[in-house]
């Protein structure tokens, strides 16, 4: 009798159990559709860091919540216009990020975060900080191309910071041109891991080479 | 059947679906309401983010007893116990700001600080070796800032009155003795460290903290800097010199070691502008240094640094005494310079920082009166003439250690406390015309024990309280000094700031060995400040009072050496400074406006009376404005230096009265003062670039205005000649290469 019982528990335990990650997949994706829309203001891009953290913090164990709720806080930072609050956001993200780091090892797309976070960091003063950051953004990219060469991000990423440097310091359109063509070509080829794996990128890679085409 | 109610228990928890609602409010503990502020059922998804009303509201399935957690950063997060079983529930929530270092107000009252990270300083790293009239000199950016003077005869700080000995600099919080290459008359020397070795340099001028002592006026407090960030190796070449080194990190980025080698010969640049003192020997100056830092368990570091460095110079200059005859001075030099640090955090947020600095000095100076063939004349009447042939070596070792224990609580909050011993023996051997020897030896031992303590009871009024008591073993006296500072915030970008000292400081080496009882020289400050700190504005306004007591009064003793003969000495100053820096107003350009007004006198050494001193000037102002012009990958940098005319005068010991009388007086002219440098960087911004090059062109006093600095007198006192500079204009041209790529950091290695 109490093998039956034990046996039934247990396979109400396992049933439990998938619909706890049925549960999972549908939170991040209905989170991961809003990010799109959430772009446009700030405050709803900080409420879905919100939800990820939450997520992850009841998961985990799961490193993607945790890899979205930095990816909107870094990108939250981006879009803060009071340079005095930047850092402070920044490092945020960084505490995310280095939780998704423990949970999973040697992964490129923490390394894109950890070179946008360090790009966050230079923004506050680039003359001051390119020197400290700028390396730090850098050498995230190298190695997030290392970690995994299908990953079209890195690619994207090193474009959109090329674009943005001027001609003199060596970025501008020419040089962004060559990473954002092969950012396209490897999103082409790109299948993600899963449905809630990171796809972003690719409009905007579009959009930056349309404009570097004028 | 006793499995039923476990399994019903499974299939209740899959479909329930009841759903609770959670609302409510979010404030600070201002009744403001706070914007981004994550509310969530622990342990759930569920959860919701506050809006710029502060509101907020979800809805959850779970039941029962609940914990709802309310974060945001910069507030202390709160988790609150609820219990669902209706179908809502409103919940409004105070937060409190935490103390961050983000956001709690800095003390700078009397301070300015050079840093590149720290929140509150006025300049960053950089500045300091951009900033033309400073010619990569540590101090000499420093006098760009209110506070100091514009003193050309001489090196170190003179500040807020104070004369330059009463200016201490400390590196890893030990004082070093002769920062200042070895002085020769009427040339100002640079600091011997190169600005690239320091991270973070505080510029105090008064009511500074109470971990440091000895000195009256101010100190400047400087920073070595921490693992370097590659392996990298450097060239420079200049028209004064030539210099190489290597910073090499491990490859694990815990430790890393250096060398490098500096050698100056100034020969061609003095062939190329005339100078005017006739040199029998331009100066030569080799500069080696080697370090060595390291990561230590449980997140220390440990820090050495060597120094060794050697210069000899010899000139002539027109006698004063005399119309035809010479003054031939040489001088060489031999220095060292050690410090080891340790800085270790140890349980419980309490931090141990220790340090040793040991270093010697050792001057040679010759002096002879020459004829017009150089040859030595010992002209015995009047004697004086006679006493301008001499010889002179000096030795000078020191050894400083330093313990200073820190707790850290509340993020900013501290205590700290510690103690220094630093023992001095300087020797000197001095050797007249007629070949009589005097031999002198001081030997000094300082103890000091301080406390210190910085409380923050909010984030916007920090407070700084400090206690410092020392011992001389030379003048067998205790000193016991109070120091107080606090800032209080007023609005988002400005704070009010007060400080409030008493400074100690001993004689100096060659007022001594004397005869008399001395105490140790005091001076009281006091110091009102407001600055407005905007990130990209800063305005700062300082009012000032000091008061001097006990200062040294001299003598002349028998062998004609001046000697401290009392502290009866006396004086005061006031004063106000501005100081604006703007990067914003004009696009791309930095300019900052500095202005000091001192009002000061003081009764010291030979003065007769309470005067104004000759190294002080009523107005200082200076311009420095830096613009980065990218398509020509160069940096411009203007600087401008003003100071109203300072007094001098001739002191002269009257036989008849047996008191020290004015024979003479005057006042200098205006000195005005234009720097230009440009710093071009042609492989900025080149991919895959093996090296880095920054070419400067540095050209001081552009304009070739007339600076007097002061006056020397001769020895009746009826002929004056002006000091200026040794030079009408310089000019400076050099190349710095630096190789720290990948590639070149593999050829390091392999041929290591």
């Amino acid at each position: 009798m109490k093998q039956i019982i034990f046996f039934f528990a247990l396979g109400a335990f396992t049933l439990q159990a998938s619909a706890q990650s049925e549960k999972y997949t549908a939170a991040m994706k209905k989170n991961i559709a809003e990010m799109d829309a959430a772009f446009a203001n700030p405050n709803n891009l900080l409420s879905l860091a919100n939800n990820f953290e939450r997520i992850a913090t009841a998961e985990k164990n799961q490193w993607l919540p945790y890899y979205y709720a930095a990816f909107c806080q870094v990108n939250v930072g981006f879009m803060e216009k009071d340079h005095s609050k930047t850092d402070a956001i920044a490092d945020k993200a960084s505490e995310l990020i280095n939780i998704a780091d423990s949970l999973a090892n040697n992964n490129s797309e923490i390394s894109c975060i950890k070179s946008m976070i360090a790009s966050c960091h230079m923004m506050v003063n680039p003359m001051q900080r390119w020197q400290q950051y700028g390396e730090e953004s850098s050498s995230n990219l190298d190695k997030a191309v290392e970690q995994d060469p299908t990953n079209p991000r890195p690619y994207f990423l090193k474009g959109q910071a090329l674009k943005f440097t001027p001609e003199q310091f060596g970025g501008g359109c020419k040089t962004a041109t060559v990473e954002l063509k092969t950012a396209l070509e490897k999103f082409a080829s790109f299948s993600p891991a899963s449905e809630i794996y990171p796809i972003w990128g690719k409009p905007i890679v579009e959009q930056l080479l349309k404009e570097c085409a004028n | 059947m006793k499995f039923w109610p476990v399994l019903s228990f499974f299939l209740l928890s899959q479909t329930a679906v009841a759903q609770f609602k959670i609302s409510g409010k979010v404030t600070d503990n201002k009744n403001k309401p706070l914007l981004g502020v994550s509310i969530s059922l622990k342990n759930s998804y569920d959860g919701a983010t506050s809006d710029s009303a502060g509101n907020f509201s979800f809805l959850s399935g779970e039941a029962g007893p609940q914990v709802v957690v309310f974060s945001s950063s910069g507030y202390k997060t709160i988790e609150l116990n609820i219990l669902l079983k209706n179908s809502s529930i409103s919940v409004n929530i105070s937060m409190k700001e935490l103390i961050t270092e983000l956001k709690a107000v800095v003390i700078t009252a009397g301070s300015f600080e050079a840093s590149d990270k720290k929140k509150g300083a006025v300049l960053t790293d950089i500045d300091i070796v951009t900033t033309p009239s400073a010619n990569a000199d540590v101090t000499e950016a420093f006098k760009s800032l209110p506070g100091a003077q514009q003193v050309g005869e001489s090196e170190g700080l003179f500040v807020r009155g104070g004369a330059a000995t009463e200016s201490k600099i400390f590196i890893d919080g030990t004082q070093v003795n002769n920062f200042f290459y070895s002085s020769t008359p009427g040339i100002a020397q640079r600091g011997r460290f190169n600005p690239f070795l320091f991270k973070g340099t505080v510029f105090s001028t008064g009511g500074y903290s109470a971990l440091y002592g000895q000195a009256l006026s101010a100190a400047l407090i400087l920073e070595s800097k921490d693992l370097p960030e590659k392996t990298e190796a450097d060239l420079s070449l200049s028209i004064i010199g030539a210099g190489g080194g290597i910073q090499h990190l491990s490859k694990n980025k815990k430790s890393s070691w250096g060398f490098s080698a500096n050698y100056a010969n100034l020969a061609l640049a003095f062939a190329v502008i005339k100078q005017n003192q006739d040199y029998f020997k331009v100066p030569i100056v080799w500069d080696t240094d080697v370090n060595f830092r390291c990561k230590v368990k449980g997140g220390g570091m440990l820090k050495l640094y060597s120094y060794l460095s050697s210069t000899k110079v010899g000139y002539r200059t027109s006698d004063i005494d005399s119309t035809i005859m010479n003054n031939a001075f040489s001088l060489s030099n031999l220095n060292q310079y050690h410090n080891l640090s340790w800085k270790q955090p140890l349980a419980n947020k309490w931090r141990l920082n220790a340090g040793i600095s040991l270093s010697s000095n050792k001057d040679e100076i010759g002096n002879e009166l020459q004829d017009p063939s150089n040859k030595q004349q010992i002209i015995s009447n009047p004697i004086f003439f006679a006493f301008k042939n001499y010889h002179l070596i000096t030795k000078g070792q020191y050894l400083q250690n330093r313990i200073v224990i820190e707790k850290k609580w509340r993020a900013m909050s501290a205590l700290r406390f510690g103690t220094e011993i630093s023992h001095s023996v300087e020797k000197s051997n001095y050797t007249l015309f007629d070949g009589s020897v005097y031999k002198e030896t001081v030997k000094e031992t300082i103890t000091a024990e301080f406390i210190e303590s910085d409380i923050y009871l909010t984030n916007r009024l920090a407070t700084k309280l400090g206690l410092r008591t020392e011992y001389s073993a030379l003048l067998k006296r205790w000193n016991i000094a109070p120091r107080i500072s606090f800032a209080q915030q007023l609005g988002k970008f400005s704070s009010v700031g007060f400080a409030y000292g008493i400074f100690y400081q001993n004689p100096e080496r060659k007022l001594l060995p004397s005869t008399a009882s001395l105490d140790f020289s005091k001076s009281t400050h006091y110091i009102l400040q407001y600055q407005l700190l905007t990130g990209v504005q800063t305005l700062r306004a300082e009012l000032f009072y000091k008061k001097y007591n006990a200062l040294y009064k001299t003598t002349v003793n028998t062998n004609g050496q001046t000697i401290a003969a009392g502290t009866n000495g006396n004086g005061y100053a006031k004063g106000f400074e501005l100081f604006w820096r703007d990067k914003k107003t004009i696009k791309s350009v930095d300019y900052w406006i500095s202005y000091s007004y001192l009002d000061t006198k003081r009764n010291f050494l030979n003065y007769p009376a309470l005067i104004q001193p000759s190294f002080a000037a009523k107005h200082t102002a200076a311009f420095v404005v830096k613009k980065f012009i990218l398509p020509w990958k160069t940096q411009f940098n203007l600087s401008y230096n003003f100071a109203s005319g300072r007094p001098y005068y001739h002191i002269a010991f009257n036989t008849v009265t047996n008191q020290n009388e004015f024979t003479d007086q005057g006042k200098t002219i205006n000195f005005n003062s234009c720097s230009f440098s440009a710093n071009y960087l042609p492989t900025i911004g080149k991919k895959n670039s093996r090296n880095f090059a920054v070419w400067v062109l540095g050209i001081n006093n552009v304009l070739g205005q007339t600076q007097i600095y002061t006056y020397n007198y001769s020895y009746d006192g009826k002929r004056k000649d002006p000091v200026g500079p040794t030079s009408r204009r310089f000019v400076f041209i050099g190349c710095f290469l630096s190789f720290g790529t990948d590639r070149t950091q593999d050829a390091i290695n392999n041929n290591l």
